[in-house]
């Protein structure tokens, strides 16, 4: 049945259908209605939990790893400074191997202040270890929060579904919640091979010299990579018992004979499904959504790419001094190509400002040149500053 | 294999049948004379195998633990140096989601208590979660090379508050954390020090009876960074007490339950004589006999303040005896 929730309450109901035990929250815009959200759930007895209300973010990342490690399923939610504060827990968790889910409901990172929605927070911790998967639309944000408990059992590492800020956390849209019945038939209880039990003792995080820390983060890399299959897998059996895909690793959209694609991640995907039945007449173009950013997904994008005079990468993040942090790995991937597509990356959408239906012809007009654009800022409005600073 | 190795009990078997539990076992790598390696032996053996250890980043994780092998018998984990009190939080939260009762301990040395860790400290002892915190006090941070640490006493010389000309160690006074965690209003917060092991024990199994936050203060000597003989630590520790320097008291709910009286309070010089890191106060410089009438004076405030005075001398007093008593009442 479909009901028409907030991005934020539709996140907090698949967490609690997941049944954690333990929910660390601390309040960050635009991610606090989701924490909100299971409070409310746990005050009702609708979930049986320990909500934990921490002092800081850092607390927060905290508290859910202990929580893992002691045995238990567990939640928290971020956003933009909060992550930034969590980094260095957040590395912790994924070297720890510890299988924790967490929202990141995506808000650009000061200075300057804004809560508004780019994806420069869950970039900027791209290296820490986690798979992370982006979600075009509430749905999938539901449908992956319930996967990314599966595949972060699974693999032993964590997982962090990023969700655009407001674009999805305080958009209404009709979407189906699953069951009880479904989700449990899906995610087995929660059972963590190196819980800290005083029958078993354990010893984790402990020092490791030289010898051994190549082999450790060799290991890490290596489950990651692995972790592709469980990804599609959990994605497809997902859609066995609800009939509802998010994609997979990625997901193209468009006539496969396509010569030219925009590849995107996160809600713009969704503004861009729309811009091309708009723009019917700029021809034939595939869409392709990344969902799995970390594993990056080469092969699977090659595959795609195949056969493409030009891929677009669109992004909402910049990395200062270099440019698209997505389109850099993109042209990294397709150079191993034989007929390799030209990569353009252009930035979008920076800082919550809005990605309109006319960014798709502004984009296929700005690649016309012979040379590929390498990095742009697409709808940066230079007149607004001074010449030096063009 | 040799015939020997051949009628030796295996290693397993050989340690199930010690006539004590040991959470932390012989064979890890601290220094000689170690205090907080004995501290963290006693906390454990008192407490016994059913117990979860969230630690903090320092010198008794690194020593413990350098992989593959692990000193830690009971279930242990290092996430980061300022998260063990929330890493704890995040624990008991889950046991208890579990139904299960294992205690759980945090760790950690004083830079990781007093200084970095204090926030997610303060708000694990707010939120009132069932976690016995033990702090190493060994007044500095050792595992990084002996840098000050805000609980590095007032004249001492760390690597970061170096005597010169122009200073006399360290510049801050010592952190009053006990005072600080009385003010959380919780069930139970005490100091303890490595000198009286069986105080260490009764403290441990009184915080393990209490639903609620505990948090015990433990003065853990470090010959390495304090600058006396391994062999001394003991003995430096005891004087820090007798002296009134480290005063070893209980707190419930705040309000001090417990002091360990002093029947002849000792002059401060007989506790700093023997470490280095306060060498330069016996040098012929009257900014040096300033600092040690100074210390003094610090350790008199503490034994008017907790009233650590004893009423008449004890002739049963002895150096080493644990004599703690309880509301300051002798024979009660
Ligand atoms: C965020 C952070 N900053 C610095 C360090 C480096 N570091 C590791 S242990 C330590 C000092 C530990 O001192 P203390 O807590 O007093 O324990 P001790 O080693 O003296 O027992 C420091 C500074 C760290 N691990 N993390
Ligand atoms: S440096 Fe000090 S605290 Fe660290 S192991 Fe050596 S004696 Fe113990």
């Amino acid at each position: 049945m479909l009901q028409a929730l907030e991005g934020s309450q539709a996140i907090a109901q698949a967490v609690a259908l997941c049944r954690p035990q333990v929910v660390a929250a601390y309040p960050i815009t635009p991610q606090t209605h989701i924490v909100e959200g299971l409070a409310r759930l746990i005050a009702d007895g609708k979930l049986q939990c320990e909500l934990v209300s921490v002092e800081s973010e850092f607390s927060a990342a905290s508290v859910a790893l202990g929580a893992v490690a002691a045995g238990s399923r567990a939640y928290t939610a971020s956003a933009s400074q909060g992550i930034l504060l969590m980094s260095e827990v957040l590395y912790n968790i994924a070297g720890l191997r510890v299988p924790l889910v967490m929202t990141c409901a995506n808000r650009a990172v000061s200075a300057p202040l804004s809560i508004w929605n780019d994806q420069q927070d869950s970039m900027a911790v791209r290296d820490a270890g986690w798979i992370q998967l982006y979600c075009a639309d509430n749905q999938e944000a539901v449908d992956t929060t319930v996967q990314a408990y599966r595949i972060a059992e699974r693999t032993e590492l964590p997982v962090m579904v990023c969700v655009d800020g407001f674009t999805l956390t305080h958009t209404l849209e009709p979407l189906e919640i699953p069951s009880q019945d479904q989700v449990d038939a899906f995610l087995p209880p929660f059972h963590f091979a190196r819980t800290l039990d005083p029958l078993h003792p354990i010893s984790s995080g402990t020092l490791v010299s030289p010898e051994y820390y190549t082999e450790a983060r060799h290991a890490h890399h290596q489950a990651l990579l692995r972790a592709k299959d469980e990804i599609v897998a959990a994605d497809s059996d997902w859609a066995v018992l609800t009939g509802r895909v998010s994609g997979g690793l990625l997901e193209v959209d468009g006539p496969d004979d396509a010569r030219v694609a925009i590849l995107t991640l996160g809600s713009v995907f969704g503004t861009l499904l729309d811009a091309r039945e708009e723009y019917p007449q700029l021809g034939s173009v595939k869409l392709i959504k990344l969902r799995a950013f970390r594993p990056f997904p080469i092969e699977a994008l090659q595959q795609v790419c195949m056969g493409l005079s030009d891929v677009i990468v669109l992004e909402r993040a910049l990395s200062p001094g270099s440019g698209g942090i997505v389109g850099a790995e993109v042209r990294a991937a397709l150079t191993e190509l034989s007929a390799a597509p030209q990569v353009h990356n252009f930035a979008v959408g920076l800082g919550g400002r809005d990605v309109p239906l006319d960014i798709y012809p502004r984009l296929l007009a700005a690649i016309r040149s012979a040379s590929p654009v390498r990095f742009a800022i697409l709808d940066v409005e230079l007149d607004k500053l001074t010449v030096e600073d063009r | 294999m040799s015939d020997l190795a051949e009628t030796l009990m295996p290693i397993a078997e050989l340690r199930r049948n010690q006539p004590r539990f040991r959470g932390l076992e012989a064979g890890h790598l601290a220094c000689l004379g170690c205090g907080q390696a004995l501290a963290a032996r006693l906390v454990t053996e008192a407490a016994g195998p059913d117990v979860v250890v969230a630690n903090a980043t320092g010198c008794l994780e690194v020593f413990t633990t350098a992989w593959p092998q692990s000193a830690w018998r009971v279930p242990w984990l290092h996430s980061l140096f300022e998260n063990a009190a929330a890493v704890a939080s995040g624990m008991e939260a889950a046991l208890r989601a579990q139904g299960k009762s294992s205690k759980v301990f945090a760790f950690g040395g004083d830079g990781g208590t007093f200084d970095i860790g204090f926030q997610a400290l303060s708000g694990m002892l707010e939120r009132g979660h069932n976690v016995l915190y033990v702090c190493f006090d060994n007044e500095a941070y050792m595992n990084t090379g002996v840098q000050r640490s805000s609980s590095t006493p007032h004249a001492a010389m760390t690597t970061t508050s170096p005597p010169g000309k122009a200073r006399m160690g360290k510049r801050h006074l010592k952190k009053d954390i006990i005072s600080i965690i009385a003010a959380h209003n919780i069930p139970y917060a005490a100091t303890a020090s490595v000198a009286y092991p069986s105080d260490i024990r009764k403290k441990v199994r009184r915080a393990l009876e209490i639903d609620g936050p505990a948090f015990i203060n433990i003065h853990s000597p470090c010959p390495l960074g304090w600058g006396h003989d391994g062999s001394l630590s003991i003995e430096v520790a005891r004087l820090a007490v007798e002296c009134g320097l480290f005063p070893i008291i209980e707190l419930e709910r705040g309000a001090l339950t417990g002091t360990m009286p002093l029947r002849a309070p000792r002059p401060v010089t007989d506790y700093l004589k023997p470490q280095q890191r306060f060498a330069h106060l016996f040098q012929n410089d009257p900014r040096a006999k300033e600092e040690l009438e100074h210390l003094q004076a610090l350790a008199d405030h503490n034994i008017e303040t907790y009233g650590l005075r004893g009423e008449r001398p004890d002739p049963l007093d002895s150096a080493g005896a644990d004599t703690v008593r309880r509301g300051g009442v002798r024979w009660a």
